[in-house]
């Protein structure tokens, strides 16, 4: 063989070994994978984005199995939002000359990933006027609509496509002269004791801790486990750390020093799901695969790693950045103080604006006065309030509702109008909370000031009943 | 698989058998033709829907007054309104089955959305209001798929029917009385190739 024929062998051969190493990638994961992205994905997936298989279920899957996988994560969150445009409507034979222009039962139509130059707010990526395929003749029923562009219907604060229920007219009409402020500005929820059914009973002593020798905590870990609700309802040290553990010696045998998000799960069944369900828990959802097991034993099931500050589009404090987030996180090992989780675990990693502005904010001030004992329960308004606010939420198994704080943190706040029932309303009135969630400015500053902008949707509304009433 | 009937008429027929529809339908080990199938579906529609407004809505909320009926009815814990309780099952039958659809139609609609669009909604709508006690039947191409389609006058039941529609903002018509056609029921089966 001379040496041309020798370079071209050479030249095939690390050509397949190169392809064959980008092909595994793709199919089975691993450290080439991050490279072989095809876009930027939207901020909503992109901490996810290595677990191909959470989308793509197969190698060759169809845009209906795709389909599938949209409707596992985001079907409950639409139910809950009374969803506009549900797919049923669109289901109707009646409506197939518009599903010619607009597929509107298929989520991919609108939100297609790794189309980084034209995905538009929410993960939109149609271009904003998408609202004329439909409802091109509104102008002749609304007069007020006549001649306004089709790209504001979802952009100037008066609609969504998908969760309406605090901007419905007939809501605008009934809240309208609502005070900035209510007269009783209190969380109502927060002021609600939530219940778990304890284990067992109260464990007073660390004389009762049962945890083996040598894994002992100190008087610290001792005294701050006392002063949980844990050891008021019966939940020993093997409770968390050998939960399946009964007597000494298996205690001892099955001790995990860190237990993970699955042991809390048992008792915290709503939070843990719904964690997993928001940015801060999302990489621990079931089936998250950065590595998918083939090829012979060479690519292994490997999920992905807990989320971790430096991961994040956010700004961040750079100290937290290889932080990793478990329950324990924000919860800490063995306080389990919900008054540290609702701010001070939030600002030790957030770095943005609207956090570091927090302190010494309208809000902080009313949570100062209220953990002071200046004012009533469920008038302060930590980060907690707003962004995990309690719920009565289903259980795991769909049987009963329990009050819980909804642990997905972007469950209220895409887009943001959500917040308003869940939150805002509870102390300000519906004008004030719509404008005050339309200006950039004002959530930068936490809320420090007045609104500077002002949605019309309300006046409109008002003025048509005149107009009508009137006739 | 319902079996196609060589009967059934390529344009609009229309027969007079309203509620009475499903009476002497031709039920056999053959299959059963659209539109009888059509007429017993709509007799299942009108009772519930009867029902539903007078013995709960009629009776609870305009009679006895225990409870309010409400388009908003979540947020304002009250009942759903029979027009929405008709709504609901159409779309739990959207989920559930491609066999048939129906809906519920008018050309007098609060919702503009439930306006006639079709050539046979709009014709089919017009034959029920001006021939009160008489259906229309069709057939139509939808999206590459054929329908025998079935047109059924929605006369307003109650009291409450007619008070509601005139007396809501959105309302085109303010006349409506008890007895009168307000709208109708559009129902759909996909005919076999």
């Amino acid at each position: 063989m001379n040496r041309t024929a020798q370079l071209w062998l050479l030249w095939i051969l690390l050509t397949v070994a190169g392809g064959g190493v980008l092909v595994a990638g793709m199919f089975y994961g691993g450290p080439t994978r991050a490279k072989l992205l095809i876009g930027e994905t939207t901020s909503g997936h992109h901490q996810i984005e290595l677990a191909c298989n959470a989308c793509h279920t197969s190698a060759f899957n169809s845009s209906e199995d795709i389909e599938k996988t949209c409707h596992g994560c985001h079907d409950a969150d639409l139910n809950a939002a009374k969803d506009s445009h549900p797919l049923k409507k669109f289901r109707d034979p009646r409506n197939a000359d518009r599903l010619d222009k607009l597929a509107a039962t298929k989520c991919i139509t609108c939100h297609t990933e790794h189309r980084p130059n034209v995905t538009n707010a929410m993960g939109v990526t149609l271009p904003s006027d998408y609202c004329a395929l439909c409802h091109q003749d509104v102008g002749k029923n609304r007069p007020s609509h006549a001649g306004l562009g089709f790209e504001t219907c979802a952009s100037a604060g008066c609609h969504n496509y998908h969760d309406n229920t605090s901007i419905y007219e007939d809501f605008l009409e009934k809240h309208a002269a609502e005070p900035d402020v209510k007269d009783k500005p209190v969380v109502k929820l927060n002021t609600e004791k939530i219940e778990i059914p304890a284990k067992g009973d109260r464990l007073s002593t660390a004389d009762a801790a049962d945890a083996p020798a040598g894994k002992q905590g100190g008087a610290g870990v001792m005294a701050e486990w006392l002063a949980t609700s844990h050891a008021r309802g019966g939940v020993n040290c093997s409770g968390c750390h050998a939960p399946k553990a009964k007597g000494t010696e298996a205690v001892a045998a099955n001790w995990v020093d860190k237990p993970d998000h699955k042991v809390c799960a048992t008792c915290h069944g709503i939070e843990a799901t719904t964690w997993r369900q928001g940015k801060h828990g999302m990489r621990l959802a079931d089936k998250m695969l950065s590595e998918t097991q083939g090829l012979y034993g060479l690519f292994q099931n490997k999920s992905l790693s807990p989320m971790r500050p430096e991961l994040a589009r956010l700004p961040m404090q750079s100290k937290a950045a290889h932080s990793e987030l478990t329950c324990t996180s924000c919860h800490s090992s063995h306080a389990f103080d919900t008054k540290q989780a609702a701010v001070a675990s939030c600002t030790g990693c957030h770095a943005d604006e609207h956090t570091k502005a927090y302190e010494g904010s309208p809000h902080h001030k009313l949570l100062v006065a209220e953990l002071s004992g200046n004012a009533e329960t469920g008038t302060g308004v930590s980060c907690a309030t707003c962004h995990m606010p309690r719920a009565w939420m289903e259980g795991p198994g769909g049987y009963e509702e329990a009050l819980v704080a909804n642990h997905n943190q972007n469950a209220n706040l895409r887009p943001n109008e959500k917040m308003i029932r869940s939150v805002c309303m509870n102390c300000h009135g519906l004008g004030f909370s719509i404008d005050a969630l339309a200006d950039p400015d004002l959530i930068k500053r936490n809320f420090d000031g007045r609104p500077s902008a002002h949605i019309e949707s309300i006046d409109w509304v008002m003025k048509r009943l005149k107009e009508k009433g009137g006739q | 698989m319902l079996k196609v009937p060589r009967t059934i008429l390529a344009s609009a027929i229309a027969a007079g058998c309203v509620l009475a529809a499903g009476a002497g339908a031709s039920v056999t080990a053959a299959g059963v033709a659209y539109k009888d199938v059509a007429d017993m579906l709509i007799a299942v529609m009108v009772a519930d829907r009867t029902v539903y407004t007078k013995k709960v809505v009629q009776r609870l909320a305009a009679k006895e007054k225990v409870v309010k009926a409400s388009e908003h009815f979540d947020d304002d814990k009250a009942l759903p309104l029979p027009a929405q309780m008709f709504r609901f099952g159409a779309e739990h039958v959207a989920d559930n089955t491609d066999k048939f659809s129906y809906s519920l139609l008018s050309m007098w609609p609060i919702n503009k959305q439930n306006a006639p669009r079709t050539e046979i909604e709009k014709a089919g709508l017009q034959f029920v209001a001006d021939n009160k006690g008489e259906n229309y039947y069709g057939e139509e191409e939808l999206g590459g798929k054929k329908y025998f389609t079935a047109v059924y006058a929605d006369v307003a039941v109650a009291a409450v029917c007619a008070s509601c529609h005139n007396e809501h903002k959105d309302t085109p018509r303010t006349d409506f009385k008890v007895g009168d056609v307000m709208g109708g029921v559009v129902i759909r089966i996909p005919m076999a190739e």
